[in-house]
C-alpha cells in the first residue's frame, strides 16, 4: 500500500503538519473493464476490493450514482452478529463476522470492530426455549452463544426493567460475545481504499441509465458519463435494484420499504452491549459519542420517500421505554431511512441472472450491513469464476419456482406483514 | 404522516389501514395458469418508483378495501376508491 496507515505515519503527518493524500483516485471512466459493479456501496466496495486482492481481477470499475457512503452503508445501525439458525445463513454470517474479525488488519482502516457482545432477550418460556435451540445450532457449527438465565441478564444488563409491573417480563436472553457493531463509513472508506489500491477505480458521481446488450448477453453499461464496456456486470445497488434490473428487462421477487434508526442526545457510557428486544423488532446500542442508537420494523407499505412515518418514531420509543424505562426523558436527536430491497422470504439474492454475464447481489432486506464482507466475498469468487461459491448456492434468484424459499423467521412474506 | 382519503370516513391516518399491495395485476383464476404465472402473480413485484395502484383495508374504521393512486417517490395521493367499484386498468 502506498500511504500505509500506522503510529508512525500518525506522529510524522502531526509533526510536518504534511496533508494526507486522497484515501482513493477520483478516477475517470476507461472505456472498458472486465468487471464492473454498479453501486459503490459496502457490498460493491468489498466485492471489487476482493476481485482485485482474493482473484487477481484488477481492471475493475465501481460506479456509485452519488458520493462513496451515500447509501445504505452509511444509513444502517452498525450492528454485526451470526446467530443464524438456518442451514445456510448460519455458515454465510459467521463466515462474515470472521472477516470481521480480521477486516481492519486486512483493510489497513480501523473499521472500529467493537466487539461488545449482542444479547437478545426472551420475555416467557417458549420463548427461551426457542433461544436455547437457536443457541444449540449455533454451537454445532462452532459459534460462541451462550444461553442467560433472567439473573445472569440481570447481572450484565442491570439497567432493563425487571420490576414486577414490567410490561414484558425478561426471562432470559442469548447471548453471542463475539457480535457488537463496526464504524459503518470506514468500512465504505476502507474498502474503498483498499481497492483503489489494487487498482479498482471509483467512479463517483456516475449514475446507469441503461444496458449495452447483445441479444440475451450484457455487454457494457449506460451512464451519465459515457458508454462503459463491461465483461461481467454485478447489479449492487439495494433500494433501486428493481429500477436497474428493469433497464435489463429483469422483474425481481424485490419490494422497495424503509427502515428508519434513530439517535438520542449523548449520555454517558451506559449500554455496553447490543440489546434485541423480544417482544417486537426493537434493538438498542450507545454509540462512541454517547447517543444511544435505535432500530424497528419497516413502515409497512413500499416506497423511495427516505423519509419516515411518525408512527413508527412512536412505536420504537415505546419499544424502549419498555425495556428501558430510566431513557423515557432522553431526547431523540435525529431519526432518517434507507430504502431497503425486501424480499419474499426474507434472504437476499446473490447470483446469476437470467442475461449471461449480468450477476445480482439484492434483496438484504435487514441484513444487508452485517453481511458486508462475506457478501463482498463470496460475490468476487462467484463472478470471477462464473458460477456461485457453495456459502450462497441457496440465494438463487428463481428459488420460489422450485418451493425453496429461504425464511428464517418463518414469517412468510415480510412486506405485508405490519 | 400518510393520509388515506376513506370514501366512506374521510381523511384518516394510515395506520388506521392495513396494506394489501399491488393492485394493478390480476389473480389468476383458480385451476388456470401455468406455475410461472402463478410464481409471477405471488413473488414478482413491479416495485415502481412513480404512481402505485394498491390495496388497503380500513380495518379501524368502515372495513371496506380501497384501491388507492399513491406516488411511491413522494407518497402522494391522487385517488381512493372502494375496491369493488375501482375499475382494472
Amino acid at each position: 500500500m502506498k500511504h500505509r496507515y500506522s503510529a508512525a505515519a500518525l506522529a510524522r503527518h502531526a509533526l510536518t503538519g504534511k496533508p494526507w493524500p486522497r484515501a482513493w483516485r477520483a478516477a475517470t471512466p476507461k472505456p472498458d473493464y472486465d468487471v464492473v459493479i454498479i453501486g459503490g456501496g459496502g457490498h460493491g466496495l468489498a466485492t471489487a476490493y476482493y476481485l482485485a486482492a482474493n482473484h487477481g481481477i484488477k481492471r475493475v470499475a465501481v460506479l456509485e450514482r452519488a458520493y462513496i457512503g451515500s447509501g445504505n452503508v452509511g444509513r444502517n445501525t452498525t450492528i454485526v452478529r451470526s446467530n443464524y439458525m438456518m442451514p445456510g445463513n448460519t455458515e454465510f454470517f459467521e463466515h462474515s463476522m470472521k472477516l470481521w474479525e480480521g477486516l481492519s488488519h486486512e483493510l489497513n482502516f480501523n473499521v472500529m470492530l467493537s466487539q461488545r457482545g449482542q444479547v437478545v432477550l426472551a420475555h416467557g418460556p417458549s420463548q427461551f426455549d426457542v433461544l436455547a435451540r437457536r443457541g444449540n445450532i449455533m454451537r454445532l457449527n462452532g459459534i460462541d452463544a451462550e444461553l442467560l438465565e433472567r439473573d445472569e441478564v440481570k447481572a450484565l444488563l442491570p439497567y432493563l426493567d425487571y420490576s414486577a409491573e414490567s410490561r414484558f417480563p425478561i426471562f432470559g436472553g442469548l447471548l453471542q460475545r463475539r457480535a457488537g457493531t463496526a464504524r459503518h463509513d470506514a468500512v465504505a472508506w476502507g474498502y474503498a481504499r483498499a481497492a483503489d489500491d489494487h487498482g479498482v477505480d471509483i467512479i463517483e458521481n456516475c449514475e446507469v441509465i441503461g444496458f449495452e446488450r447483445n441479444q440475451d448477453r450484457i455487454t457494457g453499461v449506460r451512464t451519465t458519463r459515457g458508454a462503459i464496456g463491461a465483461g461481467r456486470t454485478l447489479i449492487s445497488v439495494a433500494g433501486h435494484t428493481s429500477q436497474v434490473a428493469a433497464m435489463a428487462g429483469l422483474r425481481l421477487p424485490v419490494e422497495s420499504h424503509l427502515l428508519q434508526a434513530f439517535v438520542t442526545e449523548a449520555i454517558k457510557p451506559l449500554v455496553d452491549h447490543v440489546i434485541s428486544f423480544g417482544a417486537e423488532l426493537f434493538y438498542l446500542s450507545q454509540s462512541d459519542k454517547g447517543g444511544l442508537v435505535f432500530g424497528g420494523h419497516i413502515d409497512g407499505f413500499n416506497t423511495y420517500t427516505q423519509r419516515g412515518q411518525f408512527h413508527k418514531v412512536q412505536n420504537v420509543a415505546e419499544c424502549a421505554v419498555a425495556v428501558m424505562p430510566s431513557i423515557s426523558r432522553l431526547r431523540l436527536l435525529r431519526h432518517w431511512a434507507g430504502i431497503q430491497d425486501m424480499t419474499p422470504d426474507g434472504s437476499p439474492f446473490m447470483g446469476r441472472t437470467p442475461l449471461a454475464n449480468l450477476w445480482l447481489n439484492g434483496g438484504w432486506c435487514y441484513q444487508g450491513f452485517k453481511a458486508t464482507p462475506a457478501a463482498g466475498w463470496c460475490m468476487a469468487h462467484t463472478v470471477a469464476h462464473g458460477e456461485e461459491h457453495p456459502l450462497v448456492r441457496h440465494l438463487s434468484l428463481d428459488r420460489f419456482k422450485s418451493g425453496n424459499g429461504h425464511d428464517e423467521h418463518a414469517h412468510g412474506n415480510w412486506t405485508y406483514k405490519q | 404522516m400518510l393520509i388515506i382519503p376513506c370514501p366512506h370516513c374521510g381523511a384518516r391516518d394510515y395506520t388506521e389501514f392495513r396494506y394489501g399491495g399491488d393492485a394493478s395485476r390480476p389473480r389468476p383464476a383458480h385451476g388456470t395458469g401455468s406455475m410461472d404465472e402463478w410464481h409471477d402473480y405471488v413473488f414478482v413485484f413491479d416495485n415502481p418508483k412513480g404512481m402505485h395502484r394498491e390495496y388497503w383495508q380500513h380495518v379501524q374504521g368502515c372495513r371496506q378495501w380501497l384501491v388507492v393512486e399513491r406516488n411511491t417517490a413522494t407518497n402522494e395521493l391522487s385517488s381512493a376508491r372502494l375496491a369493488r367499484e375501482a375499475t382494472r386498468p
